[in-house]
């Protein structure tokens, strides 16, 4: 339906209140239009590094992406993989440690003038209404008041927001605050469109309703830039929505780990088998490389001593979220197929990577296929009340690198006391200083729940809990 | 729903539209352009005023007649607005170029902190000299020098606000004005001064408060044995006071008190409420300011058509700020030529400063010796234990009434603005009263000079208390009550660890107002009668009405040294707890 209104909407809808012809407003110097398969972003030999203990911390390295028009690419991965990072490399929001990014083969000294961005939180000034929002990109650029409305009333009908044009974000909906992002960044009619998370702040519904318009406008060769970066932790909108996806992988930091090129049909149907496969392949690249590392780490005891602090970091998962995964996996027998969990959850299979992360680095459980199984150890977990669990946690979570760390220092020392600080010295060699806090964040909740230590708030310093050594 | 094409619903022409507008215009619009019709012709006839010659040899005599009392009040009025215009342009300029500049941060936040601190009572003196040359023959010298005590004691509060919310501007916001390459003057106006436009409401309000005190204190004043008085409540209060009429004191006051209340009611009041919109909250806030100055602004069409009428001008400057250049920072930085810029920048400013320090150290040499600081050193002692004294009685009297009414909504209600008020009404005001008290039984000024300091201190913490409670989430409560958690365990566990960040920030406040007060309040007159107690604010007094520059300068410098290192050793750390353990 949306599609059959968008057809008419070039010859005639644009002419919209005014009675004269006029695309939304251009600014003097626009570049002519690029045709399609013109390379329109580059990046040659990209790093990214912020300053830890060590000197500088790559968090991505050795980027080479080109953007053509007409194309969308997907820029996916975990948290942590430097995608966000990426897109404002792209965008010229940040500065790159070495190598360089191009808009149409000039190399950038500032801001992208070829981008413009929608934000994950919407980033709309609450203090303007709907139309002075969109308005602002253009006001930016010096275009006349009155052609600036024009133009803003256009691509606010065109995203579907007519009738909202007074009134104030914190009247609206989530979703219809997007479609202001949307709506200001297109009517500046940038080169390139940058997503970053787009949807990832709206409920499922909201999402899939704003996903599928988007797309319809993009067939319709009405959308009015010529490519799309989108970045997703989500695979599934990756492949809906991508002629591109690019993987990025997290470790030892971020790095193109592999690019998926998209065949399929537009309007794509979800319950395709094509769709099901890619997503199940595109599942197995973000997970594959570490699952193998870990597997055969798994069966070589030699090796599992071999894992440092810097090489197997903790997920974000904290011991409740584990062990709830833990439970559901052995209510299915012991194995079941990730992503139909996810399903019946109402999650995507992306949310429940760091648990499943977890599980496999405590030995409770390991990925085969698309399957998650649980090991011994991890159905006695699963099994266990709340007493007996904790001994059966402690006996896994002391060959996790960093909870023996902490352990062996603390035994080490008469008082059995650390402050945190020694271990963010430590870590701070491998992480930037964020990462140090949340490495040490989910070490405190899992030592905690073992009962191997203590973390003293107020003095920043972990003790060895008392009890520890009688309870395992 | 879809992505729709069409047009947008049919409008009506502007022009019709816009008469349309006027043809409705209702008694309310009558009323408002009324009122601004005689407040423009208030300000212009009260102003004609400051440019009134005068003379230094002249003898200042003031009229205590109290029908002068309205024409008094309006004078003291536009000074109070003129110090807060002068505010906020100096906010808006220190701000931001602290803000931006990476160098010139390093040496303007800490001096704005040393600023902050510095008893602006003792530089009277200095201002009043100063403008008076700088004004000859002209009222207009002491009218500045009083502005500038009123602006002392108000820009920096609103300065640091402001530089605080540019530098913690949401990073989304930041990169939404980069991306979209806002112009420099787009991204101020449209971006960072909204976003920091709550704040700067509230430091205003609460800077104002503070201001009253300031006006009083400065529009009669002593320099050199001569004696100065501007036109203003201050002054006429000053006068009766000289004269021992309490009758006439009453009258200050209860126009005072008037004034007090007006402001807030027509401009503060208005004004927060109108700041609602700038919330940077994407829902609906539970807790509205409203007011009704602002609703029956909001009824009548005036804004409308200012609006309207404005926008071409605001259109235009947009256009010639353009010449400011794009919101953009560059990717590539040369770090050599940063070093260089650097090192060049720590030289000059470390130079110049060192250079000051050298002169004034000769200056003070030449004139008394450097033992000069040794007096103040042991008098600060003295004003210490009264502050510290201060602080704790008002503690231990306010905290309990405070939690008693921020636990109950109906008591909040009634005395929420009472407070408010009670703590801006200059306590200066009030001194007479307690000197006539003081002689008449006999109590001697060194004790009650801590009655006079806490008269305007104390309304911080309780003012603060009330807060604090009223943000003790009531499930809380209830959850106590569920547990029988009751008397001293409930103030242990409960109470006091939920009010301690506002009791910081009340505290703190109180304590640099009591240091700032000692200044007139170790010294006091009434009639012929003058009290003097001992301390570091008669020391500064008494250099101040002697024209003694090295003794003032040592008086203030040594007040300064207690005031920052009472904040760094003291309540910095406490701010520091209640941040990190007692946040709520």
């Amino acid at each position: 339906m949306a599609l059959k209104a968008l057809r008419k909407l070039r010859p005639t809808g644009l002419t919209g209140t005014t009675g004269t012809p006029t695309g939304p407003a251009a600014p003097a110097a626009t570049p002519p239009r690029a045709a399609d398969g013109d390379v329109l972003l580059e990046t040659v030999g990209l790093t990214k590094s912020y300053a830890g203990a060590d000197g500088e911390l790559p968090v991505l390295a050795g980027i080479d992406l080109k953007v053509r028009a007409g194309e969308i690419v997907a820029l996916l991965g975990k948290s942590g993989s430097g995608k966000s990072t990426l897109l404002r490399c792209l965008a010229g929001l940040i500065p790159t440690s070495s190598g360089t990014v191009s808009y149409r083969g000039e190399p950038l000294t500032g801001a992208n003038p070829g981008t413009a961005m929608v934000f994950q939180t919407f980033a709309l000034l609450p203090w303007l209404t709907v139309q002075q929002n969109v308005e602002l990109g253009l006001e930016a650029r010096g275009v006349p008041a009155e052609e600036r409305a024009r133009a803003a009333v256009q691509a606010i009908d065109l995203i579907g927001l007519d009738g909202f044009e007074s009134a104030y974000p914190k009247e609206l909906s989530g979703g219809m605050r997007q479609r202001v992002g949307f709506a200001r960044a297109l009517v500046v009619e940038p080169d390139v469109l940058m997503m970053d998370e787009p949807f990832s702040a709206l409920d499922v519904l909201t999402a899939e309703n704003l996903r599928g318009e988007l797309m319809e406008l993009w067939e319709s060769g009405q959308f009015p830039t010529r490519a799309v970066v989108l970045v997703t932790h989500n695979i599934e909108e990756a492949v809906l929505m991508a002629d591109r996806i690019v993987v990025l992988g997290s470790r030892p930091y971020g790095t193109i780990r592999e690019t998926v090129e998209v065949d399929l049909d537009r309007p794509r149907d979800r319950d395709a088998p094509a769709f099901q496969d890619l997503i199940d392949r595109v599942y197995r690249i973000m997970t594959g490389r570490q699952k193998e590392a870990r597997l055969s780490g798994r069966t070589e005891p030699a090796d599992q001593d071999k894992r440092t602090v810097a090489g197997t970091p903790l997920p974000a998962a904290t011991v409740d979220g584990l062990s709830g995964l833990a439970e559901m996996v052995a209510h299915r027998g012991g194995r079941c197929d990730l992503a139909d969990l996810a399903d019946e959850l109402g999650l995507d299979v992306d949310d429940m990577l760091p648990q499943v992360d977890a599980l496999d680095l405590l030995g409770f459980a390991r990925v085969s296929g698309d399957d998650l199984v649980l090991t011994e150890a991890g159905s006695a977990f699963a099994g266990a009340d709340v007493q007996t669990s904790k001994p059966l946690f402690a006996r896994a979570a002391t060959e996790v690198p960093l909870v023996k760390l902490i352990t062996n220092s603390l035994r080490q020392r008469p008082d059995a006391a650390v402050r945190a600080g020694f271990f963010r010295d430590l870590l701070a060699h491998h992480f930037t200083s964020e990462q140090v806090e949340r490495q040490l964040e989910t070490a405190t909740d899992w030592g905690r729940y073992a009962e191997l230590y203590t973390y003293d708030a107020d003095r920043q310093e972990y003790r060895l809990d008392e009890g520890a050594s009688a309870k395992i | 729903m879809s992505f729709k094409a069409g047009g947008a619903p049919p409008r009506a022409p502007l022009s019709s539209r816009f008469a349309g507008r006027l043809s409705r215009m209702t008694w309310v619009d009558v009323v408002v352009a009324a009122a601004v019709l005689v407040l423009l012709y208030l300000v212009l006839r009260v102003g004609q005023g400051t440019t009134v010659r005068f003379s230094t040899d002249q003898s200042v005599t003031v009229d205590t007649d109290p029908s002068r009392l309205p024409y008094d009040a309006a004078r003291s009025l536009l000074r109070m607005f003129a110090a807060l215009a002068a505010s906020i342009v100096f906010t808006f300029a220190y701000a931001y170029v602290a803000a931006k500049s990476r160098r010139l941060e390093r040496i303007l936040i800490p001096a704005l902190d040393i600023l902050q601190s510095v008893p602006v009572l003792g530089f009277l003196t200095v201002a009043v000299t100063g403008f008076i040359a700088l004004f000859p023959g002209s009222m207009l010298g002491l009218e500045c020098a009083s502005i500038f005590a009123i602006f002392t004691s108000q820009a920096w509060n609103m300065t640091f606000g402001f530089y605080h919310s540019l530098t913690s501007l949401p990073r989304e916001l930041d990169e939404l004005s980069r991306s979209f390459r806002f112009t420099k003057w787009m991204r101020f106006w449209k971006v960072e001064v909204p976003a920091g436009m709550i704040g700067l409401v509230w430091n205003g309000m609460m800077s104002f408060g503070g201001g009253w005190f300031f006006l009083v204190a400065s529009e009669a004043i002593s320099v050199n044995n001569k004696d100065y008085a501007l036109p203003g409540v201050g002054s006429y209060a000053g006068a009766a006071v000289t004269d021992g009429d309490l009758g006439k004191v009453g009258w200050a006051i209860l126009t005072m008190a008037v004034m007090v209340i007006g402001v807030n009611f027509l401009f503060w009041r208005p004004l927060t409420a109108w700041a609602e919109r700038f919330k940077n909250e994407q829902s609906e806030a539970t807790e509205i300011q409203r007011s009704v100055v602002l609703d029956f602004l909001r009824r009548s069409n005036w804004p409308r058509l200012l609006g309207t009428s404005l926008r071409p001008v605001g259109r235009a400057l947009g256009r010639a700020a353009r010449v400011f250049g794009t919101d953009d920072r560059p990717l590539t930085v040369d770090p050599a030529r940063r070093r260089t810029g650097d090192i060049t920048f720590a030289i000059v400013a470390g130079g110049l400063i060192l250079w000051g320090l050298v002169d004034l150290g000769f200056y003070l040499d030449d004139r008394t010796g450097l033992g000069v600081f040794g007096e103040p050193l042991v008098l600060g002692l003295v004003t210490f234990v009264r502050v510290v004294v201060l602080v704790a009685v008002a503690t231990v009297v306010w905290v309990p009434i405070g939690v008693r009414i921020g636990f109950s909504p109906r008591l909040t209600r009634v005395a929420q603005p009472i407070v408010q008020v009670l703590a801006s009404f200059p306590a200066n005001f009030l001194f007479p009263i307690a000197v006539w008290f003081f002689l008449r039984t006999g109590l001697s000024i060194d004790v009650g000079g801590i009655l006079l300091m806490a008269l305007g201190a104390q309304w911080y913490i309780l003012f603060n208390t009330i807060a604090g409670a009223m943000s003790i989430p009531a499930d809380l409560r209830e959850a106590m009550d569920d547990l029988g958690v009751r008397g001293w365990q409930r103030w242990k566990r409960l109470i006091l660890p939920g009010i301690f960040p506002s009791y910081v920030t009340g505290g703190i406040t109180a304590s640099g107002g009591a240091w700032n007060a000692s200044i007139v309040s170790e010294v006091v007159t009434f009639g012929g009668t003058t009290l003097t107690a001992t301390g570091l604010g008669a020391y500064i007094a008494q250099a101040t009405a002697d024209g003694d520059f090295p003794r003032l300068i040592a008086g203030v410098a040594v007040m300064s040294l207690y005031v920052v290192g009472l904040n760094r050793l003291l309540w910095r750390r406490l701010y520091r707890l209640a941040d990190t353990r007692y946040a709520l």
